[in-house]
């Protein structure tokens, strides 16, 4: 198809992604998106219109040469198009699953004005995925400078910068609070939606070509203090990320049955809580769970609670519990991905918009047996352009729920804090850092992704990585004082 | 991977290891504690810090079996590896000299006092001790507490060793005696004995700490799993304890949540005895 026209192009139409039936995947952990073949890869490829001025890579965060990826794949030089992809993007498997493309990349698609966009991020997995099973471009390092940096966190912000540090052959150690690298990839995001074994692929690819040091189990505040860190390496990275899960302020939080999302998802991925008895952690939703919230990880979380109320019943589609979404705003303003909000509608999660929880109601041995909620209407657009809730009065009822999940957002971390004189922070709890290039206001301390910006997506995360790792490759080389 | 240097049997149910750990051990204190996993199917669990040894890089724990995770780390032997050993977490104890205090220690919980009983009395205090336990083969450590301790009482539940009385009967004679003023008291043991100590003291108005013990998973803040209802909300014992005033702590709502996973964890423990006789039945036939 080398000689086809724009106007030809643009009449191919975007080709769907093969997913497993809702039916059946609601009751497995298996992936739901099953990924394109070649043929299908190379006809989405066909598509793309090899802009001049590519719209597309301005929309995303780590710069990926998007028309070059995909002129090499459509060619049929897939080698070539992991190049182009590795020259800027080390974790092609992980953002093909969880980028937000509809409002970066893809976005920005010059085909998405009349039409539909060049599946650019399904493009990206196709290349991801031939990488992690073929091996073609193994990452190349500089010659060693002697210069010894330190990482804290291994998830996006903190694994983009180690790479990058450590292939200008700077020594770079890795610490990590948990027993497994990977930051929210392995603790947060569940395996249905981005399988572990691509995390670890992708992780153990890079730290093996280039000797990363990785330490788990250690937590720095605890284990070590920044400023022990600061002794030993002449930079220090934080990207320890937005982990400090957040309660709703209202009565009944500590009834069993309430959790955050964070425990929950933790439970279930790092821990495979669902493959409970043979993994030794429970995980236990009743026949009635509410997930308060309706962002990405709310979405997870209700997806996962449907997946263990199906293996429970040991029947996929016949479920006989129910999964109820609580959200606040209305469905116009649900902050979820749009693929992850579709794939929970499909599986049969119940979106309850416009309410708020105000008490969690429990019976007489401390179990969560209901909710009280308040119907809320939506007002003007406020500063932010995001129509504010006001509560309805008089509308309150209850639901019966067993389980409450709380999704409310994350912030940053206290712990790194400890023994950091200087390192300043918000009054959000994040930290204060030039966005350009992650400096703190501690000398010689970088810090980039959630930790500073607030829970945001796993490839902001990855570009502040990026950005703060050229600026530390530059002081450690001599090249830019502090 | 960490190693298991030694290992002491208390009792049946109790014992003592010793591993390997030195970036635990390098800032270790008196009042952490760390979160141990066993292998690749394990859970996180929290076990207070016993003692530590910096020089060596060696960190003590001793835990009772109560559950298949304990029941398991028990049967290692030394020489064995454990999966995970992350640490030291939670806050220190707040060691001052404070004039007289009295330590309480229950059962497993004499393990992680001993370490704060020193501590304060190396900071100048009159440490009373008291420990306690439900018989006599589930007390330990009498002698190093006597070392580190002005005055000790030991007493069991049912007479089997020193006093024959729960570990609030001797408290509550020491919080009677006008001559001596007690300036604050710990207590670390099983929940419900720290509930009764707490409203043991209340009435005489003694600051009382209490070192409490929920489920936990990461240890570092990030599930709240762990969250403790006190008089002005609720707060995390992983990061903002392990150490509360006992007299702000919701007793019920903590007990509670301790039951939470009952069920669970009695599968859980089954399933591994299970698995432990065909084994053993295995060995036997060879």
């Amino acid at each position: 198809m080398a000689g086809l026209t724009q106007k030809e192009r643009m009449k191919i139409k975007r080709h769907e992604m093969p997913n497993q039936d809702p039916f059946v995947r609601r009751g497995n952990y298996d992936e739901v998106a099953l990924g394109y073949s070649l043929e299908t890869a190379k006809e989405e490829a066909e598509r793309c219109l090899q802009c001049k001025e590519p719209k597309c890579v301005e929309g995303c965060p780590v710069g990926v040469m998007i028309p070059q990826f995909i002129k090499a794949l459509r060619e049929g030089d897939i080698v070539k198009s992991v190049q182009w992809m590795k020259a800027k993007n080390n974790l092609p498997a992980i953002c093909g699953r969880v980028c937000p493309q509809e409002v970066q990349c893809e976005g920005n698609c010059i085909l998405g004005k009349k039409g539909e966009p060049v599946a650019i991020g399904r493009l990206e997995r196709f290349v991801g995925d031939y990488e992690l099973v073929h091996r073609t471009c193994p990452l190349e390092k500089a010659p060693k400078t002697g210069k010894k940096a330190a990482v804290v966190g291994s998830g996006p912000a903190g694994l983009t910068c180690a790479v990058d540090l450590a292939r200008e052959g700077h020594e770079v150690t890795m610490f990590e609070s948990l027993h497994s690298s990977g930051g929210v990839l392995i603790y947060g995001i569940p395996e249905f939606r981005l399988p572990k074994k691509v995390v670890h692929s992708e992780v153990n690819y890079a730290v093996e070509c280039l000797g990363i040091d990785i330490k788990v189990d250690h937590i720095i505040g605890r284990t070590f203090t920044l400023d022990e860190l600061l002794k030993n390496y002449s930079a220090v990275f934080l990207g320890t990320g937005a982990g400090l899960p957040s309660f709703m302020k209202i009565p009944g939080i500590n009834y069993n049955g309430v959790m955050s999302a964070n425990e929950f998802l933790t439970r279930v991925n790092l821990m495979k809580g669902y493959k409970f008895p043979e993994y030794d952690t429970p995980v236990k939703v009743g026949g009635e769970v509410a997930v308060i919230g309706a962002g990405n990880v709310a979405m997870d979380a209700a997806r996962c609670s449907l997946r263990l109320q199906t293996l429970h019943s040991g029947k996929s589609e016949n479920n006989s519990g129910e999964v109820h979404m609580v959200y606040r705003r209305s469905r116009d303003e649900v902050p979820a991905r749009g693929e992850e909000f579709h794939h929970a509608e499909e599986e049969g999660v119940i979106f309850n918009f416009l309410t708020n929880p105000i008490e969690i109601l429990g019976d007489e041995k401390g179990n969560v047996r209901g909710m009280r909620c308040i119907r809320m209407k939506l007002g003007e657009p406020d500063n932010s352009g995001r129509r504010s809730p006001a509560a309805i009065l008089g509308s309150e009822f209850e639901m019966k729920v067993d389980t409450v999940i709380m999704a409310l957002g994350t912030s940053p971390n206290p712990l790194v804090f400890v023994d950091a004189a200087g390192l300043e922070r918000t009054r959000h709890g994040t930290v204060v850092a030039d966005r350009k290039t992650g400096r703190t206001m501690k000398h010689r301390v970088w810090a980039g992704g959630d930790i500073i910006t607030g829970a945001a997506t796993v490839i902001s995360a990855m570009g502040a990585g990026k950005r703060a790792a050229a600026d530390i490759n530059n002081f450690l080389k001599g090249e830019v004082p502090w | 991977m960490y190693k298991i240097l030694r290992k002491e049997t208390f009792s049946d149910v109790t014992k003592l290891m010793e591993i390997q750990a030195p970036h635990v051990a390098h800032s270790a204190k008196a009042g952490q504690f760390i979160i141990v996993r066993i292998d690749e199917a394990g859970e996180r669990i929290p076990l207070t810090i016993a003692d530590y040894d910096k020089e060596k890089g060696s960190i003590t724990i001793i835990f009772q079996e109560v559950g298949k995770s304990t029941m398991h780390l028990g049967r290692m032997e030394p020489g064995a590896e454990i999966s995970t050993l992350a640490g030291p977490l939670g806050h220190p104890t707040e060691i001052k000299n404070y004039g007289t205090i009295i330590c309480v220690g229950g059962g497993v919980g004499i393990a992680p006092i001993y370490p704060i009983a020193r501590s304060l009395k190396e900071a100048g205090n009159t440490v009373i001790s008291i420990i306690g336990a439900r018989t006599k083969s589930l007390l330990f450590w009498e002698d190093k507490m006597r070392e580190v301790s002005d005055e000790l009482i030991a007493c069991t539940d049912d007479g089997s060793y020193g006093r024959k009385s729960l570990v609030t009967e001797p408290l509550k004679e020491f919080l009677e005696n006008k001559d001596k003023k007690i300036a604050r008291v710990w207590a670390i043991g099983p929940a419900i004995m720290m509930k009764f100590v707490s409203l043991t003291t209340k009435p005489y108005n003694v600051p009382t700490v209490v070192s409490l013990n929920t489920i936990m998973i990461d240890g570092t803040g990030m599930c709240g799993g762990c969250r403790v209802l006190l008089d002005d909300g609720a707060q995390f014992v992983c990061v903002d304890g392990p150490e509360f005033d006992a007299h702000k702590v919701n007793w019920d709502s903590l007990l509670s949540r301790l039951r939470f996973y009952r069920e669970e964890e009695q599968l859980s423990l089954q399933r591994y005895e299970h698995k432990c006789r065909l084994e053993g039945a295995a060995e036997g036939g060879r």
